[in-house]
């Protein structure tokens, strides 16, 4: 066991030499997750819109649905994933367990409930006030929620960065799907869970702090990004 | 002037008459349409007149089929008012509704939304834009827009569709006098070029200067129904007296 200076000391140096093991990490995790990140968004908002404008019986109810859906634990989504692909399993034909794509898979079953509960309320309110001047310019249904998605970009920016930052800090779900096989299905949460329990606190702390990095990054981007469309009244 | 719709859209084209019979609407127990009847021929330029909670915009939305009544009937020359009958109209709302795009696009949406094809659009943006003194905030997000300019973009976003039916609902009440003549030129030279147009106003001048007829609404009822002429000299109810007089009307 290294002493907690010694880790410090180590992992700035992982950083700062730009370690091979390290780089991979991060890359693949960006990879699977700003994958599973576009997949739930391409999902997710379209069925958040068709939620928010549709009137049908029992969409409360799937409301409801999807809401208790954005807190799905982790672990259960890899579990239920897992058994679907596993060889026994209805896709386990396809040979997707323990690779990046079942990975993409569980993460964009964790995040499409996210990005469509928050679009729907999004999409909701703005339909309440676009509502009868897109009925007054005869706006057909499909073009409708193409235009509340698209003038509630801003917003929208916000869902999709909930669900990065959601998939980008989960580490249940991609741990049984994928494995955390080196070189193969490692990302930044379950190499840090592994290197920690091995004692490995100098590669752990490293991936920590390139994860915090991320995180920061990311919403300070999404946050000026949405700051700058305020200012131009489109938000 | 571009083609009517008729050919682009194959919508309806012959809107008129206007037939509304025994129109109700109700809303949270309460009668807020309480039993109208009106009809609107082509060819006149109709001012809606009443004093606040009337119902005024209520029956324009109504007449515009953006709320179904609680029953009663609306014919535009024998057609429900639907997304067929809508297409050759235009409305423009108390509150401006504006996209969140840039003042121009609010135009160029309009437009696609009537099936311009994209160089009409351009070229009929353009047109409007300047007509409605708007051209130099053209790039401008159409939320930043003064109250004023926000009313112009909504007008010159109706017309722009060049419809058979504009309804609009007090579209100067927020604009200097300048600015509310410069509307009121453009939706009289709109109804010079046969568009027919139903005012809604509270400005009992604006009224003057353009009704050929007046409808006066109290209490979601029509109070008086009459040539510009007669109920501007000699009003028939005693509402539409008092409304006039510039008394306290409820
Ligand atoms: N959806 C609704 N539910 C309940 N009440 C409504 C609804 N819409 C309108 N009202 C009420 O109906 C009445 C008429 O409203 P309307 O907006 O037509 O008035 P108006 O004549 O346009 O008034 P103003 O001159 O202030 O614009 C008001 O008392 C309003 O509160
Ligand atoms: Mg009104």
């Amino acid at each position: 066991m290294q002493d907690f200076g010694a880790a410090f000391w180590l992992a700035g140096e992982l950083l700062v030499s730009g370690d091979e093991t390290l780089a991979e990490i991060v890359v693949l995790s960006l990879k699977i997750n700003a994958g599973a990140v576009a997949l739930a968004s391409a999902i997710g908002m379209p069925l958040g819109a068709i939620l928010a404008v549709a009137r049908f019986p029992g969409r409360q109810a799937l409301v409801v649905l999807v809401n208790s859906l954005m807190g799905l634990p982790p672990v259960v989504v890899g579990l239920v994933v897992y058994l679907m692909l596993s060889n026994a399993g209805p896709l386990g034909v396809l040979q997707l367990l323990y690779t990046p794509t079942a990975m993409i898979v569980a993460q964009t079953v964790l995040v499409t409930p996210i990005v469509a509960a928050l679009t729907r309320q999004v999409i909701e309110d703005m339909d309440a006030e676009y509502s009868e001047q897109l009925d007054s310019l005869a706006v057909g249904r499909l073009a409708r929620i193409g235009t509340l998605l698209y003038d509630a970009r801003a917003s929208l920016v916000t869902a999709v960065l909930a669900g990065f930052g959601r998939s980008v800090a989960e580490v249940g779900a991609v741990i049984i799907v994928g494995g955390n096989i080196n070189h193969v299905t490692r990302v930044m949460t379950t190499a840090i869970a592994l290197e920690t329990s091995k004692g490995n606190l100098a590669l752990a702390l490293a991936l920590g702090f390139v994860l915090l990095t991320i995180a920061i990054v990311v919403n300070g981007a999404v946050g000026g990004l949405r700051l700058a469309m305020v200012r131009d009244a489109h938000a | 002037m571009l083609e009517r719709p008729i050919t682009r859209h194959g919508a309806v084209s012959a809107l008129l008459p206007l037939v509304v019979e025994d129109l109700v609407f109700e809303a949270g127990g309460r009668r807020l349409i309480d039993g109208i009847d009106l009809t609107l021929e082509a060819g006149r330029r109709s001012v809606i007149l009443g004093p606040n909670g009337s119902g005024k915009s209520l029956f324009l939305r109504l007449i515009h089929g953006l709320i179904p009544p609680t029953s009663g009937r609306i014919a535009w020359n024998g057609r429900p008012p639907g997304r067929e009958v809508r297409l050759s109209q235009a409305m423009v709302f108390q509150q401006p509704v504006l996209l969140r795009r840039s003042v121009a696009a609010n135009i160029d949406y309009a437009l696609a939304a009537h099936g311009f094809d994209k160089a009409a659009r351009r070229a009929r943006t353009e047109q409007m834009l300047i007509e409605a003194g708007l051209e130099h905030l053209a790039r401008q997000p159409a939320r930043r827009l003064s109250g004023g300019e926000q009313q112009r973009l909504a007008l010159a976003r109706a017309l722009a569709v060049e419809p058979d039916v504009l309804l609009l609902d007090e579209p100067t009440s927020s604009l200097d006098p300048h600015a509310t003549l410069r509307i009121e030129m453009l939706i009289a030279r709109a109804a010079q070029e046969g568009v027919r147009i139903v005012l809604v106003t509270h400005d009992i001048g604006q009224a003057r200067r353009f009704a050929d007829e007046v409808v006066f609404l109290h209490r979601g009822r029509i109070a008086e129904h009459a040539p510009a002429e007669v109920f501007f000299d000699e009003p028939g109810s005693e509402a539409a007296r008092s409304f006039l007089a510039g008394e306290l009307v409820l």
